[in-house]
């Protein structure tokens, strides 16, 4: 046997040990994870945001304000809208990727996925921590 | 390197029979993306919560008219079945209920769940003070 002669091999790891846990997007299952994780906050969020949603009912806005700036209830749609927008960043990239072939498109695509999804996450936090502070 | 290798492909969609599970999953998917779009309306409220009366007044009328309740009984599906869909993966994820008659029971359990829920808050909604 002779030792390999290949000049690119420079690595001691395997190829196998390169690629591992990575793939092609170098992130791995980070993605299948995160999905994973806030559909699992949001089963046991469902609930508390539901009885919200009931309480601000009928409400006028002086009401409606008052209510969404009370700790829980602000804590409660805070976690919400974290877990519920990153999750359909993931979906929506999910989507993207199955459907659009053309690779610009595709990229343009997701790029605008990723700046609406912080847009709706930031602009609705903003909302309620305003609300929250009583400004 | 770059020569395109001719791999077998899956047949598409319309080739294979229809079945419970695989119109429930395109279902899934679309109420996802209606959802993603319809995270709109929940961020326009609450900006206009934040915004004052004059801007609270404008998302309320527009709820309470016809086409805007029929936006959010859209989205109240969409958001329990949804719900109920994704428990359903969740499920599957933990490696149970692949038997045909396991996974038609969760099939068909996610879509009852979804609408009776979804009547079910709105006749409580109704109760509570008519939106």
């Amino acid at each position: 046997m002779t030792a390999p002669q290949d000049e690119t091999v420079k690595s001691m790891r395997t190829p196998l040990g390169r690629v591992r846990n990575l793939g092609a997007s170098h992130s791995g299952t980070t993605d299948f994870w995160r999905q994973r994780i806030t559909a699992v906050a949001m089963v046991l969020l469902m609930v508390p945001v539901i009885v919200v949603v009931m309480m601000l009912l009928g409400n006028n806005h002086a009401g409606a304000s008052q209510r969404l700036a009370s700790p829980l209830v602000a804590i409660v749609l805070l976690l919400f809208i974290i877990a519920s927008t990153w999750h359909m960043k993931i979906g929506m990239q999910v989507v993207i990727e199955d459907y659009v072939h053309h690779e610009q498109l595709k990229l343009a695509a997701i790029i605008a996925n990723n700046f609406f999804s912080f847009a709706v996450a930031l602009a609705s936090i903003y909302a309620i921590l305003k609300l929250s502070s009583g400004v | 390197m770059t020569a395109r290798i001719e791999r077998p492909l899956s047949p598409h969609l319309q080739t294979y029979r229809w079945t419970l599970t695989m119109a429930l999953s395109i279902v899934h998917r679309a109420t996802g993306v209606a959802l993603y779009f319809g995270t709109l309306l929940l961020a326009w409220w609450l900006i206009a919560a934040a915004s004052g009366p004059t801007a609270y007044a404008h998302v309320h009328a527009f709820i309470a008219s016809i086409f805007g309740r029929l936006i959010v009984f859209g989205y109240t599906w969409a958001l329990l079945h949804h719900l109920f869909s994704g428990i359903r993966h969740l499920v599957w994820d933990l490696g149970y209920g692949f038997k045909a008659n396991e996974r038609e029971t969760m099939t068909w359990g996610a879509l009852v769940a979804g609408i009776s829920a979804t009547v079910l808050l709105w006749i409580v909604a109704y109760m509570i003070g008519s939106g």
